[in-house]
């Protein structure tokens, strides 16, 4: 689950990470009195799930409150990679000396989080390492024993000579850290992490993204979930508790198990064809998640045919006919669907499907071959 | 012969009376699994469904059995202590279902499973099956026939179609093993193709892969300078869109981005054959066990 930089900065402010204040606006006049509030320049940032803000015009320092005014307004509503910008936060600009990066992430390989950190903040973390791979230094930690003080201080010592400096971002890595682990969290970074004339180490952006596993047992971190921020289709697929992901094809997919689903969609290029996306029913399907994600798909105007491909293991494939009966029969389809089934309770499957004027094949390659050409507004082989 | 699992393999199933453990638990049994207990707290002393007998602790469960395997069915946030619990009872497989566990309670559990000497495979992974000896977890056994071909896969449906696939064609399996899809696991390719390689009565390996990490890149490097046998590969997620997976600390750190084509060029060149479609399987497998 990704949040916002708000919500990040101040789960690491109760940890004690040294962060300037800031409030959030939802309209041009909420970020004018903000402004006027704090009495200086202040930076006004888009808050919305997407890397490049800064880039895409959502990031803008404004020296008046009537500048945040006019800024806010400009920002808000705008889009950046798809999202719609429903908040900003306005914050007091700071001077910056330095720029530094710190973040915190589950690494697959290391089966641990690992540390990265670079004095070359501020920008691209993936330049600096493409081009620059000596100005990264790694560290990882054993969650049995957590990071300790001389691991944070070597860190330290690698950003700043200063000991005061190298210190202080010791001890923001710690509570950092602290972070992380308290929130169940798969990646938490700060970027920049920011030396001031004056020599103080503070967090000027913060990021941080949530493992939805740890969800259950976390409710105030569930709670910062932002649905407004999402792909509405996405939000209803994910209540219905499936997994889906749209994208620009016109082959609509519903398939169980995330790996069959992937291998389903690139059967479907293959055959020349483009799929519209991806969803996985997961494994104990009941009726009520195929109503939900004939919902979703039909939703989208793109769709010109839909493929259904399931292999029963634990998913019934007579739970998953009778959801197509029961959705077909609730919203008829105008578009064709083929359906590809077999595994648990095939028997009972087909003939559901049959009934009720459905055909079903066992083969999946012949199943994409024919919904491909469907959708091309030809006949089905 | 077969891998991690066979006519010896003797279990316990943790989570037996909950309702995936006890369907699963009747699967196995009806397969042939030699299931000879189960746990559930506060059910200690009763039996499921009069035959096979409940303990409250592992230990109790170890103890009266001599069990060398567990399979674990318990809701995700119970997951990690019930894997660190077979592991401390003595229990040398530890196969984890059970799907949604926190990544970061498998950066504990990892380590203490090696500690104590167990193997781990998963968590969120559909088990093995070694046909005709024996299967713990959920893999459906009437897609499965006996055989020579070793089948290793990081998904559960996508092993189903393949294994499917290669029994209708009459290429028989010596064990097939779902690792799992999760960012942490316990056993992972070079786990499996590694005891592959040793297993007498496997002459090939189907392994089927995914988008994200390294992994696959990892086991083509293993293939290439430590196999002799022939692996066929596959990598699901050819045409999934980039930007679906963590921030970019990850991809740094793992020194890729992990995408198909980078994963496919790692198994040509480590002379893996590459299957574009599940079906491709068949006539890429039967050609090299010619």
């Amino acid at each position: 689950m990704n949040i916002h930089e708000y919500q990040a900065k101040e789960i690491l402010r109760a940890q004690g990470v040294p962060i300037p204040p800031g409030e959030v606006a939802t309209t041009p006049e909420q970020a004018e009195a903000i402004a006027k509030k704090f009495g200086t320049t202040v930076v006004v940032k888009a808050q919305v799930h997407a890397g490049g803000r800064g880039k895409a015009g959502g990031v803008k320092l404004a020296r008046t409150p009537a500048e945040a005014r006019d800024i806010a307004g400009k920002i808000l509503g705008m889009q950046i990679k798809g999202l719609t910008v429903l908040r900003v936060l306005v914050t007091p600009a700071e001077e910056i000396a330095s720029e530094a990066y710190v973040g915190v992430i589950l690494d697959r390989a290391s089966k641990a989080p690992v540390f990265m950190v670079s004095p070359a903040g501020g920008i691209d973390i993936e330049e600096v390492a493409a081009k620059t791979p000596e100005k990264i230094r790694r560290l990882r930690v054993d969650t049995r024993y957590g990071l300790q003080t001389y691991q944070a201080m070597e860190l330290g010592f690698f950003l700043y000579a200063d000991l005061k400096q190298a210190r202080a971002a010791a001890s923001i890595m710690q509570k950092l850290y602290a972070a992380f682990m308290a929130s169940g969290a798969s990646l938490a970074e700060i970027n920049p992490l920011v030396v001031t004339p004056k020599g103080e180490v503070v967090a000027l952006d913060a990021k941080m993204v949530i493992d939805d596993n740890e969800l259950d047992r976390r409710p105030a971190i569930a709670a910062l979930r932002d649905e407004s921020a999402e792909a509405p289709s996405e939000v209803e697929a994910r209540n219905a508790s499936l997994t889906f992901i749209k994208l620009d094809g016109n082959v609509g997919c519903v398939v169980n198990g995330a790996g069959l689903a992937m291998a389903t969609m690139d059967l479907v290029k293959y055959y020349g064809g483009d799929p519209a996306n991806f969803l996985d029913i997961g494994g104990s399907s009941n009726p009520d998640k195929v109503v939900a994600a004939l919902r979703i798909i039909t939703a989208d105007q793109n769709v010109k045919a839909i493929l259904f491909n399931i292999f029963g293991g634990i998913t019934r494939t007579d739970d998953v006919a009778n959801g197509i009966v029961t959705a077909t029969r609730a919203n008829p389809l105008k578009v064709p669907i083929v359906i590809r089934l077999t595994g648990t309770n095939e028997d009972i499957a087909v003939k559901i499907l049959k009934e009720n004027g459905f055909s079903a094949s066992a083969d999946m390659d012949e199943a994409v071959k024919q919904a491909v050409a469907l959708a091309k507004g030809g006949k089905a082989a | 012969m077969s891998i991690f699992a066979d006519n010896s393999t003797t279990v316990i199933v943790q989570g037996i009376t909950g309702r995936d453990g006890s369907f699963h638990t009747r699967q196995m049994i009806e397969y042939g699994t030699r299931v000879v207990g189960g746990v559930t707290p506060g059910k200690g002393g009763q039996k499921f469904e009069n035959t096979v007998p409940i303990f409250n602790t592992m230990r109790d469960a170890v103890a009266a059995t001599g069990a060398n395997t567990s399979v674990i069915y318990v809701p995700p946030m119970y997951a990690a202590d019930a894997i660190m619990e077979a592991a401390d009872a003595g229990i040398k497989f530890i196969v984890a279902i059970t799907e949604g566990v926190p990544v970061l309670d498998m950066t504990r559990v990892a380590p203490f499973v090696h500690e104590k000497g167990a193997r781990l495979l998963g968590a969120n992974c559909p088990g093995i099956i070694s046909p005709g000896q024996s299967k713990v977890g959920i893999i459906p056994g009437r897609i499965c026939t006996p055989g020579n071909v070793g089948v290793v896969s990081r998904s559960g449906t996508l092993t189903y179609e393949v294994v499917y696939q290669l029994t209708r064609a009459g290429l028989g399996q010596s064990t097939c093993v779902g690792i799992g899809g999760d960012p942490i696991n316990g056993t992972n390719f070079i786990d499996c193709l590694a005891a592959f390689e040793k297993d007498p009565n496997t002459s090939a390996v189907a392994m089927m892969g995914e988008i994200g990490g390294t992994d696959e890149q990892q086991a083509a490097d293993f293939v290439k300078h430590h196999m002799t046998k022939p692996v066929v590969g596959f990598i699901a997620g050819q045409t999934a869109p980039p930007g679906r997976r963590m921030g970019h600390a990850g991809a740094i750190i793992s020194g890729s981005a992990g995408t198909a084509a980078e994963k496919i060029a790692a198994f040509e060149a480590a002379g893996i054959g590459v299957a574009r479609r599940p079906v491709d399987f068949v006539d890429l497998i039967r050609a090299r066990l010619k």
